[in-house]
């Protein structure tokens, strides 16, 4: 059986049916990151503004994450324009920047951008002392139920030289200060965290945003990856559907490239 | 296959592909700039910062998705979208605000490390 409209419009929509399909399909996505987002601006908006985390999070990665996503957006229509002159060579050159650009921002994201965050802690003493900071040795994930269970008596803690966006004390020389590593017993401490989800809402929001657009970046790139690779067999047999078919999963990654557009500022630099 | 999707539309295009891709990197430096200006208000800040990524998701949708020349069975299905987006951000927003009158929201009590006294 033939499927019907895959290259020649529909009479009563003027479109082929794959792309009104992935518009719906963006439609739906929408609603998805919008339920999300206002989410956070519900949880921002209602948190005490000395406690929400600022400043956390590494915002040069970001913007050459940001720089990465953007221009495998402009190699995804500039591949697909290759397409509709007919020239494939270019097609597959653009394409495989993009799918590089993909596993780039993933690499960045999982491999450098979460572990950071893993590694970096903060505690909350009995005083009311609140600090944040590394742990010698870089452990991952340790809480302060871990330190009891283990029966360590006290951590070396490094603070940061500012608590969240806290306007650090200046030094001599009127720059901030370096504060020196404090030894921390375990019984002074009320709680400990890394930044993980369970540290609080703001931590919470950003690994269930980042990784939400992380797994579309991930499916997208696999389906760019496909159409470059085994599935560039259609273009030999049906090459205005093989066009059509690289613009669907184009839009789609165009709309993965909007939604960071967002992310971006929200979590990194408000 | 609309008309923008023609040879001759599609050469011309190409330039402003790559118009609007140096726009987007221009965009993001903007956008870490103002980070660095610090403004009085908190409200100033989300404001600017939100005012340049609408502009650069505009930009990618207008061109890299091609809104900017589409079919009307699209803009109806968008047009449809924005509004139940708008209704569901009015209700999450309104919903800040459904709290008994005069409730008073506890001062914060926490000491930054920063501002804690040397011994």
């Amino acid at each position: 059986m033939e499927i019907p409209y895959t290259v020649k419009a529909r009479p009563d929509t003027g479109l082929y049916n794959a792309k009104i399909g992935i518009w719906l399909f963006l439609a739906s996505e929408v609603m998805l990151f919008g339920a999300l987002f206002s989410s956070y601006i519900l949880l921002r908006v209602g948190a005490d503004p000395l406690s929400w985390p600022q400043g956390l999070l590494n915002i040069p990665i970001g913007t050459f994450n940001t720089a990465v996503l953007i221009t495998s957006s402009v190699t995804v229509v500039l591949g697909w324009s290759a397409l509709k002159m007919g020239n494939f060579a270019a097609y597959r050159k653009y394409q495989a920047v993009t799918v590089l650009c993909a596993a780039a921002f993933l690499v960045i994201k999982c491999l450098i951008e979460y572990p950071e965050k893993f590694g970096h802690y903060e505690v909350w003493k009995a005083d009311g002392t609140r600090m944040t900071g590394h742990i010698e040795g870089n452990p991952f994930f340790l809480t302060h139920k871990k330190l009891q269970e283990g029966k360590i008596e006290s951590i070396k803690f490094q603070p940061d030289k500012k608590h969240y966006n806290d306007k650090p004390p200046a030094d001599a020389k009127g720059g901030a200060a370096k504060p020196s590593p404090v030894e921390i017993k375990t019984a002074d401490i009320k709680r400990l965290s890394a930044f993980t989800p369970a540290h609080g809402t703001f931590f919470g929001i950003y690994f269930t945003l980042t990784a939400l657009h992380g797994l579309h970046v991930l499916g997208g790139g696999i389906v760019i990856a496909y159409l470059w690779g085994p599935g560039a067999k259609l273009w030999k047999t049906d090459p205005e559907r093989y066009a059509n078919r690289v613009e669907v999963s184009g839009l789609f990654w165009h709309f993965v490239d909007l939604v960071w557009i967002f992310l971006f500022p929200v979590f990194y630099l408000l | 296959m609309s008309d923008a999707h023609s040879h001759d539309a599609i050469k011309k295009h190409r330039k402003i592909y790559l118009i609007v891709f140096f726009s987007l990197l221009a965009g993001t430096a903007l956008t870490v700039g103002l980070y660095y200006v610090h403004f009085e208000k908190l409200s100033t800040t989300v404001t600017v910062a939100l005012i340049v990524a609408t502009i650069k998701a505009s930009l990618v949708a207008a061109y890299f998705m091609h809104l900017s020349h589409e079919r009307k069975a699209i803009y109806s299905t968008l047009l449809v979208t924005a509004f139940f987006f708008a209704a569901m951000m009015y209700l999450f927003i309104y919903a800040r605000t459904d709290v008994p009158l005069e409730t008073e929201f506890p001062a914060s009590n926490y000491v930054p490390y920063s501002r804690t006294p040397a011994k």
